[in-house]
């Protein structure tokens, strides 16, 4: 039997033995993990098969024309995204099997307390310390320091954590990474208001939090290579589907001008037509890279499709305040609210234009992105550093 | 209200195949072994830019000039995409061969020709001798003219004719049809103008169309026109693509190796983001390129704005690359000895040719339904 044939009678016999009408959802969800169809790729008896990831697709489309519920991935997008694969990775067997299946179910969300106020786009220079108290090889760890920009903390039951365990060595090898119970005491979590009004982020302060040894991640001081696998799964989850033609903002513009003729400028439709074609451009330039990957042949245009949208996205959703003239001038609401699901194209124009301001910063500022293609596609040499070969507590911050 | 047509039902394919990855390969292999900046240079102020011996290599032995062409003409039978990946070829090196004029203008036009009753075989003839590379065609329109412009019909004189000197046969489009005028017949005299791409020599033809043999009456000559121009413009956006292309790899190249205040320049980030915008740029006008190419490939009703979109975009970055690619070299990159101006000049006038960035956003704004102020 073809590994797709297999999948396909594994998943019937699942809904045959839990029919998703008769189940509750987190009972359905967690016999589909413990049957080794939440994630097909994944090991026997956490959640897969060790089947090709690519017949994940065979599942899904079985489960969803049954009417089977889904664990609403979008709302555990850092669990499933960044921790999981990190914790495969890196995880000891007994923190795979404690972790990943509350994790794929939903049962207990995840966020990511990586970036902090001194620590942006040079991540490795973090300052949130891990102190080792008592036994010098099974002694907790007491945690002290701040993130920022952390999306889901008030939801979140744990955090994938990155503290510096040891400032004497430079600042890539001090660092270790850990798995932080959210409900610690010493936890603390403060929304972070946003230029447009809202909060999908917060502040979360670190004060003698406590983490034992079992909960770290990877040796002491490899966090940053470990940290690296969560942030390559970062890069590799903004790839997107496929889109029709005016399928991102480009399309809330266009249905604006036709709609109303009398807002039109000759300035406003030359500036439409030139961001038009890049749209369009930019969403082929997409598919390419989508058959790419089909064909087995991904190249680096994927380190592109975050700079060609983060700028299309503000030069479109800019255009449309402009083009709206009086009603460009009001706001939706400035009530402070903290969603749980974020849509970059959702509301109105000036929140979108507010909103598409952090996607040149977000995952990796554009200048950043930029030195990524000039190094490493276009194998430009670096700029000179003074800060690899220096003990982190001599860097100047 | 009519909604633009989705592309979503059968996405255009934007890679490339095997066999034209061996096409690649075997063009860019003729390309680097005839490469010689020094005759080229020399060649194309002479007025005369065309190596005999290379575009017969290229048009006879490799076939390139019959990729169009079916194989009862004595064709390979291929297409566009395949065409397409030559010009890219040929972007990367500008090399001065009719191919953009001859092999794809004149040869789509004729395809669109062939068939019609009396002129046939005669048609049908020129087309061999076009796939074989023993002749060359041109259009008798200006190399701006746009796939949906203007078209001197009936004019007795027509400039800015690209490849014009090199041609045996010009293809005019009288008052009532196109015709097939040999170069050599009297009352056709070809003049030749200084053009800023010496690379791509630009004439005045002085017609007396009566001259030729009539191979299409109207209205198939205009249609028949237009085809070979929509071809020409959707696969000139892969020259565009091979020409900014070169001029990156150069850029980069060079500022890896020439040192200023004791280190490489291009470790500067002020001069590494230009060339990371330039390659996004390019990977960009790839996707924008192949997908006019498979276009016209598969005949796709969408081909109009598929040529114009890539038109509308390739241009620019063309000219961007080569500009930054000259910026970028500093003093060197002024030279007459440098070959960075013979790629701004062919990027300069490939923007213009068959019709600039803005003439193809207005074909745009009208196929996409995204009309202009009218006040």
């Amino acid at each position: 039997m073809t590994d797709a044939a297999r999948l396909l009678a594994l998943t019937r016999k699942l809904l045959a033995e839990h029919p998703p009408a008769g189940t509750a959802r987190t009972d359905f969800l967690k016999a589909r993990f413990d049957a080794g169809l939440a994630w097909v790729h994944y090991p026997a008896g956490l959640g897969g098969l060790d089947a090709p990831r690519s017949l994940q697709g065979v599942v899904d489309a079985e489960l969803a024309a049954a009417g089977a519920p889904d664990n609403d991935p979008r709302r555990i997008g850092i669990g499933l995204g960044m921790a999981a694969p990190t914790i495969l990775r890196f995880g000891t067997q007994e923190q795979k099997e404690r972790f990943l299946r509350p994790l794929w179910v939903g049962e207990e969300v995840w966020c990511q307390l990586f970036s902090e106020p001194g620590a942006g786009s040079d991540l490795a220079a973090l300052a949130t310390r891990a102190v080792r108290e008592g036994d010098p090889v099974s002694g907790d760890w007491i945690v002290n320091g701040q993130k920022v920009w952390t999306s889901s903390a008030h939801l979140a039951r744990w955090a994938i954590l990155i503290a510096r365990t040891d400032p004497e060595l430079p600042k890539h090898r001090g660092i270790t990474y850990f798995l932080c119970d959210m409900t610690d005491p010493g936890v603390e979590v403060r929304p972070l208001r946003q230029i447009t009004g809202e909060a999908e982020f917060n502040e979360v302060f670190l004060t003698d939090v406590r983490i034992p040894d079992a909960h770290r991640l990877g040796e002491i001081g490899e966090g940053w290579k470990v940290a690296q696998t969560t942030l390559m799964n970062e890069r590799v989850s903004i790839g997107g589907s496929r889109l029709p033609r005016e399928g991102g903002m480009i399309g809330q513009v266009a249905r604006t001008w036709r709609e109303r003729p009398d807002l039109r400028t000759h300035d406003l439709h030359q500036r439409l037509l030139t961001l038009w074609v890049e749209a369009e451009v930019a969403r082929l330039t997409g598919e390419r890279l989508r058959q790419q990957l089909a064909a087995g042949e991904p190249g680096p245009e994927g380190s592109g499709m975050k700079l060609s949208f983060a700028r299309l996205n503000q030069e479109i959703s800019g255009l449309e305040v402009e083009l709206l003239g009086g009603e460009g001038l009001l706001y939706s609401d400035w009530t402070m609210r903290r969603p749980e699901l974020v849509d970059f194209t959702g509301r109105d124009a000036g929140y979108r234009y507010l909103r598409s301001k952090g996607n040149s910063i977000e995952g990796g500022t554009s200048e950043v992105l930029l030195n990524i293609v000039a190094e490493r596609v276009l194998g430009l040499p670096s700029e000179p550093r003074n800060d690899k070969d220096v003990a982190w507590k001599d860097l100047t911050r | 209200m009519k909604v633009p047509p989705n592309t979503s039902e059968a996405p255009p394919d934007l890679l490339y195949s095997d066999t034209e990855d061996d096409l690649r390969a075997a063009v860019r292999s003729l390309l680097t072994d005839r490469a010689d900046v020094p005759a080229a240079l020399v060649r194309a102020e002479s007025g005369n830019p065309y190596d005999p011996e290379l575009w017969s290599s290229l048009a006879a032995g490799i076939g390139a000039s019959g990729l169009l062409v079916p194989e009862k003409l004595g064709g390979q039978g291929a297409g566009p995409r395949e065409a397409a990946v030559v010009l890219e070829e040929l972007g990367r090196s500008v090399t001065a061969v009719p191919y953009l004029t001859s092999s794809v203008m004149a040869t789509e036009t004729l395809l669109a020709c062939d068939g019609e009753s009396t002129s046939s075989t005669h048609v049908a003839g020129l087309l061999t001798a076009l796939a074989h590379g023993h002749r060359v065609a041109v259009l008798a329109v200006p190399l701006t003219t746009a796939p949906d412009g203007p078209l001197p019909a009936g004019a007795a004189v027509v400039t800015g004719v690209a490849d014009a000197v090199r041609a045996d046969v010009l293809l005019v489009l009288g008052d009532d049809g196109l015709y097939a005028v040999e170069t050599a017949s009297p009352g056709v005299i070809v003049e030749e103008l200084t053009p800023l791409d010496l690379t791509r020599p630009l004439a005045t033809v002085t017609i007396d169309a009566s001259a030729g043999l009539r191979i299409a009456e109207p209205p198939l000559a205009e249609a028949a026109v237009r085809r070979g121009l929509l071809a020409g413009a959707g696969l000139l956006a892969s020259e565009q693509l091979g020409i900014a292309e070169w001029c990156l790899a150069e850029a980069v190249a060079y500022t890896r190796g020439r040192h200023q205040f004791n280190r490489p320049v291009g470790s500067f980030q002020a001069l590494k983001h230009r060339m990371a915008h330039l390659w996004l740029e390019i990977v960009s006008a790839r996707a924008a390129a192949r997908n006019a190419a498979d276009a016209l490939a598969t005949g796709s009703p969408g081909a109009p704005l598929a040529v114009a979109l890539a038109q509308a975009y390739c241009g620019r970055v063309a000219v961007h690359a080569a500009e930054e690619c000259v910026q970028l070299h500093g003093g060197i990159g002024m030279t007459w000895e440098h070959p960075a101006h013979l790629y701004l000049k062919r990027a300069k006038s490939d923007e213009i040719a068959l019709g600039s960035p803005g003439r193809h956003k207005e074909t745009l704004a009208a196929l996409a339904d995204l009309p202009g102020s009218r006040r």
